[in-house]
């Protein structure tokens, strides 16, 4: 469970998180808005790039702003980002062992771990091929097998599906939403695919230029009418 | 592809990777062998020289790869490390009496903590700036060698005379006691050279390279990733100085008189220039760019009487020549063209006999 309490984020003379009191009790869970609701910048705080100017963010007990950020990987955060990060030079074996190498889990494990991750998304080929060579699908999935190696508790992923087709959207999802029985880990997952958070996610926060609109179970949450008129308020004017 | 089918092709993969690395562990072993023993009885005194300079600039170039090629920090000031290396190397072989190899080590393990520090910018800073920082470090090291005029010539760790005069008295800097001579001691440069490959290639190949790699990638990303930027980056820094200063020593033992070379602040960019024309990712690149620095203005210079700084311009279209064409460096693009050469080769050759027979 992550508990979220009067945070806010000030860059100079904007406010991207606005007293935002939130908790996110568990398995998949969705976060989304509209462009610059605030999304990104909240994973910035988890991550520890961006420090707020108010509010705790309490994870699973921990106090999440109190660790130096590189330190947070070792505890058990993982995201992905908006752009790719799977690193191209690199082989799918080394992407994602790279990740269990800094997440303090077990180096004789390393092997079966990485291999056992590459499983859980459907990576069905080589570990030695590089990641260079393959398809947007699979970096997404390489991306996706990153951020559940070594024993994750908190999973973060910021629009893992865009530029993919719906078909392979629809298969991502699926694995998504294993993630939590599969690794007992909280998924958070950003994205503006509205039928790709409705299938994976159990509740769903919506923020609105910094504030929170509603959150709850994803179904009543999109059927709220703030909702609807902030986020998808487009219809309306259709 | 059945599940059968996809476990023999992966077992297939697998031995062919094995195979490829066996083959190249002989091509390597039998280089190895022929530098070691042939070089030596093929080439007369002032090739050996060269040759050795060759490979010492080498691991200069493998230091110069490993922090451009893996982790992205530009560092301009090698060469005004390798300098540092070459007078640390001397004082203490004059100083002390340490046993060469400790010397070599002593000498790489001081000059890590001096490149740390000049990395030290990097954290805050890269690119052009960065660049610019340790240029400015390799121009503020000749100016202040040249200034205090060290070391004028005297014996002991400060190697001042009290006449100021470059004294002949003084004895050239040891060599191991094991390579004295100049073949012996080519041969000793060439098993160094060759740990100090395989030191840069264990760290790449292992948990510092696949952070480096991250950090090259995105330091958001690596952060993310539970990378202590701090830490790899200095790491880099401190591996590339190691590898220098060793390089350093052995320069310094090579020459013997060291106070008769000159290092130029151009010369730390002559030898990135030629680190990427070489080739940054790869052993053989800094190979390469080690024969580029040395064995080029060597053969126009000695061999055909050509002022070596017509090597400058060379330099030039050869680095926008890879730059825009194979960012790998000729390590890279020589193998790739040849490979391309040969299939146009095997496919003409095959067109004509394939003619041939359509003909009766």
């Amino acid at each position: 469970m992550i508990e979220v309490s009067g945070l806010t984020v000030r860059f100079a003379g904007v406010t991207p998180i606005d007293d935002v009191s939130v908790v996110f009790p568990g398995g998949t869970c969705g976060l989304i808005g509209p462009n610059g609701a605030g999304k990104t910048t909240f994973f910035n705080v988890l991550s520890g790039f961006v420090k707020p100017a108010a509010g705790s963010i309490t994870a699973f007990g921990e106090n999440m702003l109190r660790m130096a950020d590189f330190r947070r990987a070792r505890w058990g955060l993982r995201r992905t980002f908006q752009t790719e990060m799977a690193i191209e030079k690199l082989s799918i074996y080394d992407n994602v062992a790279m990740i269990h190498e800094h997440s303090g889990a077990k180096r004789t494990t390393r092997r079966a771990d990485v291999l056992s991750a590459m499983e859980f998304v459907g990576l069905e080929m080589s570990p030695k091929v590089k990641v260079g060579s393959l398809g947007a699908r699979e970096r997404r999935l390489v991306e996706v097998a990153r951020a559940v190696v070594g024993n994750p508790r908190v999973v973060l992923l910021d629009e893992p599906a865009a530029g993919l087709p719906d078909e392979e959207t629809g298969l991502l999802g699926e694995v998504i939403h294993r993630i939590p029985g599969e690794f007992g880990a909280l998924v958070i997952l950003v994205d503006h695919d509205m039928s790709l958070v409705s299938s994976c996610c159990e509740t769903t926060a919506v923020l609105d230029f910094g504030k929170l609109i509603a959150s709850g179970p994803t179904a009543e949450v999109l059927r709220n009418e703030h909702v609807i008129r902030a986020y998808l308020g487009t219809e309306e004017e259709l | 592809m059945s599940v059968a089918g996809a476990r023999t092709s992966r077992a297939e993969i697998a031995r062919a990777v094995e195979r490829g690395v066996v083959v190249r562990g002989v091509i390597i072993a039998a280089l190895l062998l022929f530098v070691v023993l042939a070089v030596p009885a093929l080439v007369g005194a002032d090739w050996l020289t060269t040759f050795a300079s060759v490979l010492i600039y080498a691991i200069v170039a493998c230091g110069f790869g490993i922090l451009y090629g893996r982790v992205g920090m530009i560092s301009l000031g090698q060469v005004a490390l390798l300098s540092i290396g070459c007078w640390i190397g001397t004082r203490l072989a004059y100083a002390t009496s340490l046993p060469f190899p400790i010397l070599l080590l002593v000498v790489g393990l001081i000059t890590g903590v001096i490149g740390t520090l000049v990395g030290l910018p990097s954290l805050r800073l890269s690119g052009l700036y960065l660049a610019l920082i340790t240029l400015m470090f390799a121009g503020a090291t000749t100016i202040v060698l040249a200034v205090i005029d060290f070391p004028n010539g005297g014996g002991g760790f400060k190697g001042r005379s009290a006449t100021g005069a470059l004294t002949t008295s003084t004895p050239p800097v040891r060599r191991p006691s094991m390579a004295v001579g100049d073949t012996a001691f080519f041969r000793y440069i060439v098993i160094v050279t060759a740990l100090m490959f395989l030191l840069a290639l264990l760290h790449v190949s292992g948990k510092p390279g696949r952070a480096w790699a991250s950090i090259r990638e995105s330091e958001p990303a690596a952060l993310a990733a539970g990378v202590n930027i701090t830490v790899y980056k200095m790491w880099a820094f401190g591996l590339a100085s190691f590898m220098t200063g060793v390089a350093g020593c052995l320069l310094a033992a090579q020459v013997g008189v060291p106070r008769a070379i000159t290092f130029q602040t151009q010369d730390s960019l002559t030898l990135a220039a030629t680190s990427l024309i070489g080739g940054i990712f790869s052993i053989w690149g800094a190979v390469i760019a080690g024969i580029f620095n040395q064995l080029l203005p060597f053969i126009f210079q000695a061999q055909w009487n050509v002022n070596s700084n017509f090597l400058l311009i060379i330099f030039g279209v050869g680095l926008l020549q890879v730059l825009l064409t194979a960012p790998g460096g000729l390590a890279e693009q020589v193998p790739r063209d040849m490979a391309k050469l040969a299939r146009l080769v095997w496919h003409g050759a095959r067109r004509l006999t394939g003619g041939r027979k359509k003909s009766p």
